[in-house]
């Protein structure tokens, strides 16, 4: 590599997020707007570390009343029975199908644990000035940003199993409680991913130096 | 379309220059690895074709029931706004609202303004109101999640299969056609071309003097 490595922000220049412009920004506090897009141009993402640590702390405390709360009831003659997330698991784990079972195991349990641990160390590192793996660890957050979406599958199989099991008065299923924290914790998750801006990551790097590439 | 360009990685803000590519070509940035650039291939034509497939079996599958289910004599199926509303009903008004969101008017919405939007891209310059479209569209994208959806039938299917027999209906096989479809509009999408193509908010028409003071500040 023998071209000169610098980043936008250190040659005074601002990339546009949306359409991906790089221009000279209206002024150093004020950057201004896209000139192509219109978008408002930002050199990081605005207050990025407090936006991304009070989403992920919101999900946080979410994510502790979605486990234990029913996700599903099922109402038939013998009485009621309530489903939380892990019950459902069990159940598919025991009628048969692991693949499934462990299908939802990794989105609705793993998946967001992962998430929140993952953006909590993420933040943690940027906090500390850390110039360490700085590749690994936008990897990561790439990961995070591509996979948050697959937690949203148990709300929909929720709403799937509501929406048909309403044989009454034979049978029928009614969402808990669960299934709303539960959404909100992928929801949260999702725009705590999003508040993050990985640039932040590499800005501690010695500038005219190319990390581990 | 083939032409270079100036880019800071989304990623980690490097400042770098992205050489002609050719069709199926792509390239990365050279210091934290992300995609910068995949130079789609074939016509410009093709996602437009891919695009009117997908909104025909989006209309199929939001429109005609997913599953039927029998038990004892008795039967009953649902649709994906079906399924939403019937959350609605049983309270949870706010997941109903999030499940009609993620699975109903995201990917309509991103399907709509595809639609628009290469419609509009067939004119140079592009218009201006095409650019705030695409805008849009990137947000959509990550909102509409139908492939997720997909599963989530799958997994209710088969609890349910445990107490009766489920039938997958028509709506199923359209559906399986719409999430096969979107990402492949989303590879053979150019939106680098369309940008390089479009009426500046500014209102001028590319190229400006500020892309090539960019140019310059760049060797």
């Amino acid at each position: 590599m023998t071209a000169p490595v610098i980043t936008a922000a250190q040659a005074g220049l601002v990339s546009c997020e949306s359409c991906h412009l790089v221009s000279r920004p209206a002024g150093a506090e004020e950057p201004g707007f896209c000139p192509r897009c219109g978008e408002e141009l930002e050199f990081r993402r605005r207050g990025s570390i407090g936006k991304t640590w009070a989403l992920a702390s919101a999900a946080a405390i979410c994510y502790i009343p979605a486990n234990p709360l029913p996700v599903l009831n099922t109402i038939s003659p013998q009485g009621s029975d309530a489903d939380t997330i892990m019950g459902g698991v069990i159940f598919l784990y025991t009628s048969g199908s692991w693949p499934l079972a462990l299908m939802v195991l990794i989105a609705s349990v793993m998946i967001p644990l992962g998430k929140l641990l993952s953006i909590a160390y993420l933040l943690i590192s940027v906090q500390r000035g850390s110039v360490k793996s700085s590749r690994e660890r936008t990897r990561l957050y790439r990961i995070v940003v591509i996979i948050g979406r697959w937690s949203m599958l148990d709300v929909f199989v929720d709403t799937f199993t509501v929406a048909m099991v309403q044989l009454q008065p034979l049978m029928s299923v009614q969402p808990g409680p669960g299934v709303l924290f539960f959404a909100a914790v992928v929801v949260l998750t999702m725009l705590a991913a999003e508040s993050f801006d990985p640039r932040l990551i590499w800005d501690p790097a010695n500038p005219g130096e190319l990390s581990d590439a | 379309m083939k032409f270079s360009e100036s880019v800071a990685c989304p990623d980690c803000d490097l400042l770098q220059h992205i050489p002609p590519l050719e069709p199926g070509r792509k390239s990365a940035c050279a210091r934290c690895g992300r995609t910068l650039v995949k130079q789609p291939t074939g016509s410009r034509d093709r996602p437009l074709a891919l695009t009117i497939a997908a909104a025909i079996a989006l209309i199929i599958a939001l429109t005609l029931p997913l599953m039927a289910l029998h038990v004892v004599g008795r039967s009953a199926s649902t649709t994906i706004p079906g399924a939403a509303y019937e959350m609605w009903l049983q309270g949870q008004v706010l997941v109903s609202v999030l499940v009609l969101f993620c699975a109903v008017i995201a990917p309509a919405g991103y399907i709509l303004f595809m639609l628009v939007l290469l419609l509009a891209a067939r004119r140079t310059p592009v218009p201006h109101w095409a650019a705030e479209m695409l805008r849009w569209v990137g947000h959509l994208q990550v909102w509409s999640m139908l492939e997720v959806v997909m599963l989530g039938v799958l997994v209710a299917l088969t609890k349910i299969a445990q107490l009766a027999s489920v039938d997958p209906g028509i709506g199923m096989y359209a559906f399986g056609a719409t999430i096969l479809l979107i990402p492949a509009i989303m590879t053979n999408f150019d939106r680098r071309e369309v940008w390089q193509r479009v009426v500046w908010s500014s209102g001028e028409v590319t190229p400006t003097p500020l892309a090539a003071d960019n140019a310059r500040a760049l060797r």
